[in-house]
This record gives structure tokens, sequence and C-alpha cells, in this order.
């Protein structure tokens, strides 16, 4: 590597310059679907965070014996076999969690911000910062889906219900029950998109608005 | 009703409801990758639509015949069946890449573009698991996994996929013009539309009591 990187510089970058969700635009499917509630994102984020980190760093590893036309299955079995160690773990221990995410535990694998990290970063850097990269995208993905999940859970049913506790409690009555059904999941993160576009236009503001 | 009027009518349930009310864009969230990149244009939609139609459909007949006889009577399906089904669906878009090469090069002029790209499609795996695999299916229809059933439920996913993003790119022509507040331009101004068309789909919803 000729220019010099900081394991926290790519921490950091992954966290908010190339966050997956909102700039690199990866990954959306199933942080829209998930973030219904605050408990199944916990849960998400900590499984995608798994499979990030441990796939970037067996590919970072093996990088050098890997044959070029042959990369991207190798990638895909790798990371099944990570996705398939999660699957079986939220089947044995966290049934009731595992029923709520369904599919996209398995959907982990086709998910683009894994199999994108690992042919765009773990494949041509060292092991530290692949793993480095694994845990600042994968808390990207998952700070999203957490502002997400707050807004919706609290817009629409008024009140956060974690680990059978609940946290904050509005009363119920006359909440917007939108924000958690379908659209509003479009609408929130609509929201959040256009508060980026707007955050970035205030920092440089020479360069003007639009994409 | 008599009993085969009753299964034509179980199957037709299937297939509206596969591609309207539990649509994979709208309501499932499914797909939304390539929905969002590629809707710009109506002419690359509809290819890609196309394209997923063929895949989809070949990948569940395949990983059905593999759940059915090989994963499932060994008893080793909840360990392999997602490497299986993934290796089946990019060996397939491959195979499927070549053939049309040989055989019909304006066809691979059409849709080669997108071929690579169906393979890392949620889509297509989300499709080939909740047709094969009993257990993660949330329909409220009759669904006994046969393989005809299996037919047409993938069938009416792969439409109604290959519907709204047609329909969208269509509409996403026009939000070019719109006069648009400054900081909805692009991306966000995409979602708040596919918002109001994902509450028009969800007008489908309880229709024959689905």
């Amino acid at each position: 590597m000729g220019d010099r990187k900081s394991a926290t510089g790519e921490l950091t970058n992954g966290l908010v310059r190339s966050n997956p969700l909102l700039v690199l635009m990866v990954g959306l499917c199933s942080a829209l679907a998930v973030s219904t509630k605050v408990e199944n994102c916990i849960f998400m984020g900590v499984a995608v965070i798994f499979v990030l980190v441990c796939s970037n760093v067996i590919i970072s590893l093996i990088r050098r014996f890997i044959p070029d036309q042959v990369r991207i299955p190798i990638f895909i079995v790798i990371i099944a076999s990570f996705v398939t160690i999660v699957d079986l773990t939220l089947k044995g221990y966290f049934k009731p969690v595992y029923d709520r995410l369904g599919v996209w535990i398995p959907l982990i694998v086709v998910n683009c911000i894994i199999l994108a990290r690992a042919e765009g970063y773990a494949s041509q850097n060292r092991v530290r910062y692949a793993a480095m990269d694994g845990i600042g995208i994968g808390l990207g993905y998952t700070a999203v889906i957490l502002i997400m999940a707050v807004f919706r859970e609290l817009m629409g049913t008024g009140q956060i219900v974690l680990f059978e506790k609940t946290i904050i409690n509005f009363g119920t009555s006359s909440m917007p029950v939108i924000f958690i059904m379908f659209p509003g999941a479009f609408i929130t993160f609509a929201l959040l998109a256009a508060a980026l576009q707007w955050y970035q236009d205030r920092r440089k503001p020479e360069e003007g608005g639009g994409s | 009703m008599a009993p085969d009027m009753n299964e034509a009518w179980r199957y037709f349930l299937l297939f509206f409801g596969a591609v309207l009310v539990y649509n994979f864009i709208l309501i499932r969230f499914i797909g939304l990758c390539p929905f969002f990149g590629i809707s710009n244009r109506l002419e690359t939609s509809i290819g890609m639509g196309i394209s997923v139609v063929f895949v989809m459909v070949m990948a569940t007949s395949v990983s059905w015949v593999v759940w059915n006889y090989v994963l499932d009577p060994l008893g080793v399906g909840d360990f392999l069946y997602i490497p299986a089904f993934i290796l089946i669906i990019a060996s397939l878009v491959q195979f499927v890449e070549m053939v049309i090469k040989k055989t019909s090069p304006p066809l691979y002029k059409a849709m080669g573009i997108y071929l690579p790209l169906i393979t890392t499609n949620c889509a297509v795996l989300a499709a080939v698991i909740e047709s094969v695999r009993p257990g993660f299916f949330k329909m409220n229809i009759a669904y006994n996994h046969t393989f005809p059933e299996a037919l047409v439920f993938t069938i009416g996913v792969s439409l109604g996929f290959a519907l709204v993003l047609i329909l969208f790119s269509a509409m996403r022509e026009r939000l070019d013009l719109a006069p648009v507040p400054k900081f909805f331009c692009g991306i966000p101004i995409a979602f708040i539309a596919a918002a109001l068309y994902s509450l028009a789909f969800m007008g489908f919803t309880g229709m024959f009591g689905l």
C-alpha cells in the first residue's frame, strides 16, 4: 500500500462519508422492510455487522489465492456460509425475532453492501483495514435503520417497545399509522435523504444542490 | 362450486396475490436496488423486466427440483439452502447468458447487460426461497408448494416486479421535468413517488379475502 491509512479513518469513513444506505444507496430493501420495530433493527444490525466483518476478514486473508475469474462465486460462498451461521443461531435461540425478520435473514447473502465491500475493498486491502471497514460500514447501516425505526415506531404506534418493556409512551390513541405501514418506509427514507442533501448543500454553498 | 372450478379459483388467487396484493417491490420491499437504479428510463426497465421474468421462472423450476428431490429428502435443507439456491441462480444466469449469446444475438443485445446484474438481485433469491421452501410464506392463501403452484406463484411475482418497474420508470421520466423542491431532487422525490404507488397498491389488500 502506498498511501498511509489509519484504522480509525476506515471506521469513520464507513459510518459517515460512504454510508452504505444514504450515500451509496445499496442494501435498501432490508433497511426499509426491517425498520418497523427498533428491536428488529438491533438484531438485523448485529447480523449484518457479523457477516460483513467475518466475510471481509476471510476474503482479505485469502485474497492472494483467489483466481480472478472465479472470485465472485467464491465471495458468495464465503458470505453464504456466514449467513447460514446467523440463520441457524437466530432460529435456535431467538425464535420470535427470527419469525418476524422472516426472509430477510437469508437475504443478507444478496445484500449488495456485503458483496460490494468484498469486491471493492476486502479483496484489495490488508486484514486490519478490512475488519475496520466491515465494522464501520456495518455500524453505518445499523445507525440509519435505527434512526428510521425510532421515527417510524414512535410515529406509527406512539410507543417504543424494547425486549417487552415499554421505553417511551406517548399514548396510543391518534397516531398516523401510515408510518408503520409500507408507504411510511418510503416517506421516512425520502425525508432522511432530503435532509442529507440539505446538510451537504449547507456545508458547501458554492456547489449548489441537485444531484 | 365444482372441485376443478375450486382449483382454478385457488390458482387465480395465488397469481393475483403474487402480482398485486403482495407485490414484491411496493409491499414487500424486495428488489429495491435495481428498482431505483434502473428505473430512470423506460427502455432499460422493459429489458430488465423481461430478463427478471425469464430468470426467476427458470431458477424456481430448478430449485424446486433440487429442494424436493435432493436437499429435503437428505435432511440437509436447513444448512445448505442458502448456498445451494444462490449457486443455482448464479450458474443459471451464466448459462442463460451463454445460450442466448450463441442462439439469438438480437435478444442478447437487448437482455445481455442486465443478466449479470440479476445474480445479486435479491428479488430472484427471495422468489426462489418463498416459492420453494415452506415456512417463509406469509400469504393468506392455501399454498402447498406443489410444482404447478410454485410455477404460478413465481410467474405472478416476476410479472408484478416487471409491471411496477415499467410503470414507475414511465412516471420517473416525467418527474425529471416537474418542478421539485431543491433538496428533494433526484432520489428523495423518487422515494416519495414510490410511497404514493405503495399507498395505491395497498388498496388491493383485502380483495377476494387476501
